[in-house]
């Protein structure tokens, strides 16, 4: 859709889950109506720029996809004969334009995300999918986002519809019992789409960037149909508190630049507010989650004027409940940084080196890039330097290998420097 | 988690060059039966096979920029034949392709035991750095 207006691209995005709702549940086939409602979107980018849109965008997207449905069940069935029955009865479709029920309609943008986010299916075929029959995206701009050819995320796409088809998992809401977990297997997938985006470097800065956009929108969409829900705002307020930093994170080169040396001027005030009033009016609720603790984190981060301004204890203050609240250690090595900027770098250490006996850490790059950190702050230069050049070793991301190379560097360099002074 | 897969081939041995055609006929049936799995599990993103080391040179930029073009170095045992990049859920499976490649049928049918480089693409996004 990248060669259609950019309205034309947000309308048929907007538009998508509704028209694929309907297309499901008047034609009880989620993957074949995923198709149909593909080559409806295709078929709209292709013609609307070219001949004015249509006085009702969504009756025409939804029109082309039952019809392409109807084509599809007919010739299958001249092909099977035993399934004249279901010709006959999507002969008899409705036209699209007559009823649209509003309920059905909101809740099938649910109903799609719930689907598309099961647990039975991968995290990397949820993302595809969610992205293609939720978003609206095409499976070429998706697979530019993920850096695989096209035909792969092709396959990926089917094999994610494959597996709906055979768990059987109908078109409808959770119960109330499933509810909570298939909840936060929607928030994480929206979450991971987000962090892909959002955590881009620059050789691939365009496509990604994207999807931190198509991650804050789909989560705002759900938020709106969850308004009660604290951890759904919790995500939301985290992805725009995150985001709003995004273009005060890299150099114009893309090199890493750490919060406490961006420059606060380039984030983005509007977000930030949005963010924090997010949060604010979540918290009370009551139901405190990881998202939420998350998200007033970044929102005091956000809030310093400069980085000397951070509320430190108040971050170490939440990150004890978050620690309390999942098992993750990077939440712990995040933890013992706070605890470092607020009872000095020896308490940070401690915790750091308690960690050490974590399996999940023991080889991680993270464990030496924190330590060399602290080492830093606690003036044992070459202890630093040595953490830092272990970290880069590990690392899987190139940007942060150069980040954590230069660090080293710029230690060893101040090093050789005290060398020649004496 | 995307990882490059190079599969190295003793020079000895070029290739299958002089393999008998039934032999020759099931190592490029298993070569295109993989890469035809892989794509169909959504899990490739790259593969080409390379021509046989006597095409291969070694260049160099000389004072004036200009290419220095030399042969590749007659001691080196192993050659890298081809390679695939894969995008896969962990790194185990990354290394059962591996082995599943290392075990390519040769001569005979016996499994020809290739080492397989399998090295982790720098493909990860950073963390969040305070």
């Amino acid at each position: 859709m990248t060669s259609g207006q950019p309205s034309t691209e947000h309308l048929l995005r907007e538009l998508t889950p509704l028209v694929l709702g309907a297309v499901v549940r008047r034609f009880r086939d989620f993957a074949a109506a995923e198709d149909a409602v593909q080559e409806a979107l295709l078929a709209a980018a292709k013609q609307w720029p070219e001949e004015g849109l249509p006085d009702n965008p969504r009756a025409w997207l939804t029109q082309v996809a039952f019809r392409r449905m109807t084509d599809q069940i007919r010739s299958e069935s001249a092909r099977r004969r035993r399934e004249g029955e279901i010709a006959l009865e999507a002969s008899r479709a409705p036209e699209a334009t007559t009823t649209i029920d509003a309920a059905a309609e909101e809740d099938d943008t649910l109903v799609l995300l719930f689907m598309c986010c099961h647990p039975a299916l991968t995290l990397s075929s949820a993302i595809a999918l969610t992205l293609r029959a939720v978003g609206g995206l095409t499976t070429a701009e998706i697979a530019k986002a993920f850096l695989v050819p096209e035909s792969t995320m092709a396959q990926r796409i089917s094999r994610a519809k494959q597996s709906i088809k055979d768990s059987g998992i109908p078109f409808e809401l959770p119960t109330t019992e499933e509810r909570a977990q298939r909840l936060h297997a929607v928030l994480h997938v929206l979450y991971l789409i987000f962090n892909e985006g959002y955590t881009s470097s620059a050789g691939a800065q365009l496509q990604r960037v994207e999807l931190s956009r198509e991650a804050i929108r789909l989560t705002r969409s759900l938020r709106n149909r969850l308004s009660n829900d604290a951890e759904t705002a919790g995500l939301l307020a985290l992805m725009l508190l995150t985001d709003a930093r995004r273009v005060a994170r890299t150099t114009g080169e893309g090199e890493l630049i750490p919060l406490m040396h961006q420059d606060r001027a380039l984030w983005d005030k509007s977000q930030i507010a949005e963010g924090v009033a997010l949060i604010s009016a979540a918290l009370p609720k009551g139901s405190v989650g990881p998202y939420q603790l998350q998200a007033a984190i970044a929102a005091v981060h956000d809030e310093a004027e400069q980085a000397e301004d951070t509320d430190w204890p108040q971050i170490l203050a939440l990150y004890d409940l978050l620690k309390r609240m999942s098992d993750n250690p990077i939440v712990a090595l995040n933890h013992a940084i706070a605890a470092a900027m607020v009872h000095g770098p020896a308490k940070g250490l401690a915790l750091v080196d308690a960690l050490k006996a974590d399996a999940r850490m023991a080889n991680h790059h993270r464990l030496d890039a924190v330590r060399a950190h602290l080492l830093e702050m606690a003036g044992d230069c070459d202890g630093a330097v040595k953490h830092y050049r272990a970290a880069a070793g590990k690392t899987g991301s190139l940007p942060e290998r150069n980040y954590l190379l230069m660090q080293a560097a710029r230690l060893s360099n101040r090093l050789n420097l005290v060398d020649e002074q004496e | 988690m995307k990882y490059m897969l190079m599969m190295n081939t003793m020079k000895a041995g070029t290739g299958g060059l002089a393999w008998p055609q039934k032999d020759l006929r099931a190592h490029v049936a298993f070569m295109m039966g993989l890469n035809k799995e892989l794509r169909e599990s959504g899990e490739l993103v790259f593969a080409e096979g390379l021509s046989f080391p006597d095409q291969a040179k070694l260049v160099r930029a000389g004072k004036n920029g200009l290419p220095i073009t030399d042969g590749v170095f007659p001691e080196s045992k192993e050659f890298l034949a081809g390679y695939w990049i894969v995008d896969v859920v962990t790194p185990e499976r990354a290394y059962a392709l591996a082995a599943r490649i290392s075990a390519a049928p040769g001569p005979g049918g016996i499994p020809l035991d290739m080492p397989i480089e399998v090295r982790p693409v720098m493909s990860s996004p950073p963390p969040e750095m305070l």
